[in-house]
């Protein structure tokens, strides 16, 4: 049976539409979640600007816990808060709430990384200075660290473009989805490459961004 | 203005522990330059950042301009801040920002005008000569360029006190010399308070006015550069002072040293100030029928006054030598055998 191609490409062009809604919500929320995340860790640390061992042991154990379950696992445990927040577990919507569950702390180590890169020095200097812990992480910690939080956030993007395909298993939908659902399960090859070769687009696209954006952050 | 009372810091604890300073008490007055020299590892960078509480000490006291900023709150502490400027070795500049935004950044912080930031820190940048730089970043700059933005930034909120750490470690001889410069200027236009830090003797003896040498967390000699160069009383002092005046006696000096007898003998002649400017030699080759001839020494400046330190031979009889050597101790000049094998 000759395979239907033009009741396939709007059926790709809502999967490629799925995926880009549910990593882009879940990349907003993940990281408006993470970096908070990640300034915390570093600036808890002992010898930092707000060191306190309670709180970035805590946090530090949660973050571990989290980031060492299986998201598959991940995203089946979590179904009753899922439930709880958008009232739904199944659709685009819903996957986002595994999907930052999920990102947020990877997220949150990443940033965390990427500020530790940061000049001691430059914090010290600051210091000296007298300038409040608020302002260390506004005006120092964060400027200093763009270019590489930029690189980053990049890698996370591209993790949750990966995620989103395991999402389709609780109906979110979106090009993984589609590579599974039609491609994978029915045997239909020429689906399961079109709809990689898109994923693989995707993926190329946003690391070009990404390196290109933060060497002109490093370069400015 | 600074006054350093009993400190001391510990890092580690239990049988880690180690004691970085040992009951320091130091007191810098104002607009004076103060040189705290020590090797690596002798508790100079500690002893620097207890002064801004960047370091904690575990006891003691750190008064500033008589306030005990040890007892202030963590605001006040941060105003207290302000008026005292800081400069690093590796410089300690925002990559992410220009000359200027690194310069504006103290005034940025205190939420000042942005006209008002912008004549101010046109103003410093043509204090240190770089106001053609305003818009480069630190990496397209030279070491001594980038120390001059750090003292532009220390100076932005006007402090009273000025703390070099390491200002010139990790700068060639001669932009270490037009740093140095730049700070006898700070201290001459705008009467700031300058302590340092340095293990080089060539700084302290260029522009400190006292020195303090610091050696496993003690002040084990305390003195005016003049005094201490001129007659260091530890090992470790006179070590400092020899890595910039050496008055070792090169070898083919020390066999003649060996070989002197009663007709030929060699001194060791220390003179400052006034003594420098007679002629103090050819009066003696003059007056007493002795020869003269200088083997080994330095004539430099210490703190705007001469300072020579010679090895001298003298030959004639027992009687002529030491008259003229009676001579010499009159002229307040000080005035030593050098005995074979001694230094």
């Amino acid at each position: 049976m000759p395979f239907d191609w033009t009741a396939f490409w709007p059926q790709l062009a809502e999967a490629a539409k799925q995926t880009t809604s549910m990593v882009s919500f879940s990349l907003l929320f993940s990281a408006l979640l993470g970096i908070p995340i990640g300034v915390i860790l570093v600036v808890t640390r002992d010898g930092h600007i707000l060191a306190n061992r309670f709180v970035f042991t805590v946090l530090n154990s949660i973050i571990n816990i989290l980031r060492s379950i299986p998201f598959i696992i991940l995203l089946v445990a979590i179904i009753p808060f899922t439930r709880l927040v958008v009232g739904t577990s199944i659709g685009t919507a819903a996957a986002i709430v595994p999907l930052v569950a999920y990102a947020a702390p990877y997220i949150g180590r990443l940033i965390e990384n990427s500020l530790l890169e940061v000049d001691k020095g430059v914090i010290e200097a600051a210091q000296a200075m007298g300038a409040t812990p608020w302002q260390i992480i506004w005006r120092f910690l964060i400027p200093e660290a763009l270019s590489s939080l930029v690189l980053a956030l990049t890698i996370a993007t591209i993790g949750l473009i990966g995620a989103s395909a395991m999402a389709g298993a609780v109906g979110g939908g979106g090009l993984g989805d589609l590579a599974i659902t039609y491609g994978y399960q029915q045997f239909k090859t020429e689906i399961m490459l079109v709809t990689v070769a898109l994923l693989v687009l995707f993926v190329q696209v946003l690391q070009t961004f990404g390196n290109i954006l933060s060497k002109k952050i490093r370069r400015r | 203005m600074i006054v350093l009372e009993n400190i001391r810091k510990i890092y580690g604890s239990g049988t880690e522990q180690v004691e970085a300073l040992k009951s320091i008490t130091l007191n810098v007055k104002k607009g004076e330059i103060y040189g705290v020299v020590g090797f690596s590892g002798a508790g100079k960078s500690s002893l620097i950042r207890c002064v801004n509480l960047l370091e904690k000490p575990a006891s003691g006291k750190v008064l500033i301009n008589g306030v005990d900023i040890q007892a202030l709150k963590p605001s006040e502490l941060r105003q207290q801040r302000k008026k005292i400027g800081m400069i690093f070795q590796q410089f300690n500049l925002l990559s992410s920002k220009t000359v200027f935004g690194n310069v504006a950044m103290p005034l940025m912080l205190d939420r000042r005008p942005g006209e008002e930031i912008k004549k101010k820190v046109h103003e410093l940048l043509t204090f240190v000569g770089l106001e053609d730089k305003a818009g480069h970043y630190p990496e397209q700059l030279s070491g001594g360029q980038k120390q001059r933005v750090g003292i532009a930034r220390a100076l932005a909120t006007n402090p009273s006190i000025l703390l070099c750490d390491e200002a010139t470690s990790a700068l060639d001889p001669e932009t270490t010399s037009s740093v140095l410069a730049l700070l006898k200027k700070i201290r001459a236009d705008y009467g700031i308070t300058i302590l340092m830090i340095t293990h080089e003797m060539n700084v302290i003896r260029d522009i400190c006015d006292r020195v303090a040498v610091l050696d496993d967390g003690r002040i084990v000699e305390e003195e005016s550069v003049l005094n201490l160069f001129s007659n260091p009383k530890t090992d470790i002092a006179k070590n400092f002072v020899r890595t910039v005046l050496n008055d070792e006696i090169p070898v083919s000096i020390q066999s003649l040293i060996n070989e002197q007898n009663q007709f030929h003998r060699i001194y060791r002649i220390v003179f400052k100030g006034e003594a420098t400017s007679q002629p103090l030699l050819s009066t003696i080759a003059k007056k007493f029928r002795v020869d003269v001839n200088v083997l080994h020494g330095t004539i430099t400046e210490l703190q705007g006054v001469p300072f020579g330190n010679l090895v001298v031979d003298f030959t004639g009889t027992a009687e002529e030598v030491e008259r003229a050597i009676f001579y010499i101790h009159q002229q307040q000049v000080w005035i030593k055998e050098v005995l074979p094998n001694a230094v």
